[in-house]
């Protein structure tokens, strides 16, 4: 099971983000929960200035803007308790 | 013609269309096909050109450049990178707070926020291709000022007191920086990303302003517009800010407004001091700072902002206006 938090304080890109995780969640069949964290002081205390900004099991993975989808796949992918950083994953399409 | 829009606008308004080019519809419809495949072809290129570079200045670089630079030149840093950093007005919270956390004053961040929206790369190559040079420069140059100005003005006046007390006690983690692409792919598909994100968010604003324009250009007869907008009219200039208060544009969508005014003989000064109101203030981004300021900040901003608005058009409007064009 993965912790996402998806930071960003309600705006359109945000919930586009949250969206995108739960669905390719669901795709891969992985267990995730998704919480979104709107407080501003909790998203820059994750060091998180544009959002959104993704955390997986409590580690930065992302910030500014909605992710792609195969890097979401790289995140919900990953074992154990290294969630990839920037490019670790790069599957190309 | 040369122009490939305004020739395609030839063709579908009297060719497909059969309107005549004298009168108001087909006037209208010209300018819609015109500006409408005009902008959006620009808008495409240019936030696909700026999406490729986009990671050389992320709003979180931005703030450790203005960091490491001397007060005095913070304010100008400040401008320069509010002109040529796009960032989400979504952002403007976190960025706030983030600049305020770094040591940065509250002054600086504010002309960085000012100037944000006021000035971006993509208004100014728009502007400047549909109104020329002269205005583009003229209204870059007054944003910037504007934002330097309000900002010395904040730190001058001491009015951090005014900046809600939470935002002291914020404490940031390690900043997370946006991770640049590497590859050639990555960045095309970034940029990619970037056209569908940026073009989505604003394409309505484009369109409303493009109809808005359209409408005027070839229904509002030039008369009316010169009595009441027109050089004789000392109050047009306060009246275009007071109008632009509660209208909110992305300052893409105002251009095609602001061409059609001009278009109609309504002075450079005035049609300035409207789009700057239209595009620097507006409901959604007071709500936005309003969480950040306090009602006496917010009030002063909003104060500053239109009186420097009013400021500017009369300022432009003296200065191209003298060769005996006044009345």
């Amino acid at each position: 099971m993965k912790t996402v938090k998806v930071l960003g304080s309600g705006c359109k890109s945000c919930v586009a983000t949250a969206k995108l995780i739960e669905d390719r969640a669901a795709a891969l069949g992985t267990a995730v929960s998704i919480e979104k964290v709107t407080g501003i002081a909790e998203i820059l205390g994750f060091g998180v200035i544009s959002t959104p900004g993704v955390v997986v099991d409590g580690k930065v993975v992302h910030a500014g803007g909605v992710p792609r989808a195969d890097r979401v796949d790289s995140w919900l992918r990953a074992t154990g308790q290294s969630a990839p950083g920037a490019r670790e994953v790069d599957v190309s399409r | 013609m040369g122009d490939p829009f305004a020739s395609l606008a030839d063709l579908v308004t009297y060719r497909a269309f059969g309107l005549a080019a004298d009168g108001p519809l087909g006037a209208a419809v010209h300018f819609f096909v015109e500006d409408s495949t005009k902008i959006f072809t620009l808008l495409v290129a240019i936030v696909f050109v700026m999406g490729l570079f986009r990671t050389v200045l992320s709003p979180e670089r931005v703030r450790t450049l203005i960091k490491g630079s001397s007060h005095g030149a913070g304010y100008l840093l400040a401008a320069i990178l509010g002109a040529v950093t796009p960032f989400c007005s979504c952002s403007s919270v976190p960025l706030f707070i983030g600049f305020l956390e770094g040591g940065i004053p509250v002054g600086v961040t504010m002309a960085f926020l000012i100037t944000s929206p006021l000035v971006n790369e993509v208004a100014v190559v728009i502007l400047a291709s549909l109104v020329g040079w002269k205005l583009t420069a003229l209204y870059v140059g007054a944003g910037m000022a504007v934002g330097i100005v309000g900002g010395v003005l904040i730190d001058r006046l001491h009015l951090e007191r005014w900046v809600e007390d939470y935002v002291w006690k914020i404490r940031l983690g390690p900043v997370v920086h946006p991770e640049a692409a590497a590859s050639l792919g990555d960045r095309l598909r970034y940029a990619g990303g970037e056209v569908s994100q940026i073009v989505g968010r604003i394409w309505l604003y484009v369109l409303v302003g493009i109809g808005f324009g359209a409408a005027l250009h070839g229904y509002v007869p030039e008369d009316l517009v010169a009595r009441y907008a027109g050089a004789g009219n000392p109050f047009a200039v306060p009246v275009a800010v007071v109008i632009g208060l509660p209208l909110y544009s992305n300052a893409t969508g105002i251009i095609p407004v602001a061409e059609a005014l001009l278009g109609k003989g309504v002075p450079i000064g005035t049609v300035v001091a409207f789009m700057m109101s239209v595009v620097a203030i507006s409901p959604p981004e007071f709500v936005m700072l309003r969480k950040v300021l306090k009602p006496a900040l917010l009030a002063c901003f909003a104060g500053y902002l239109s009186v420097a608005f009013v400021a500017i058009g009369f300022l432009l409007n003296l200065l191209f206006l003298q060769p005996g064009s006044l009345p």
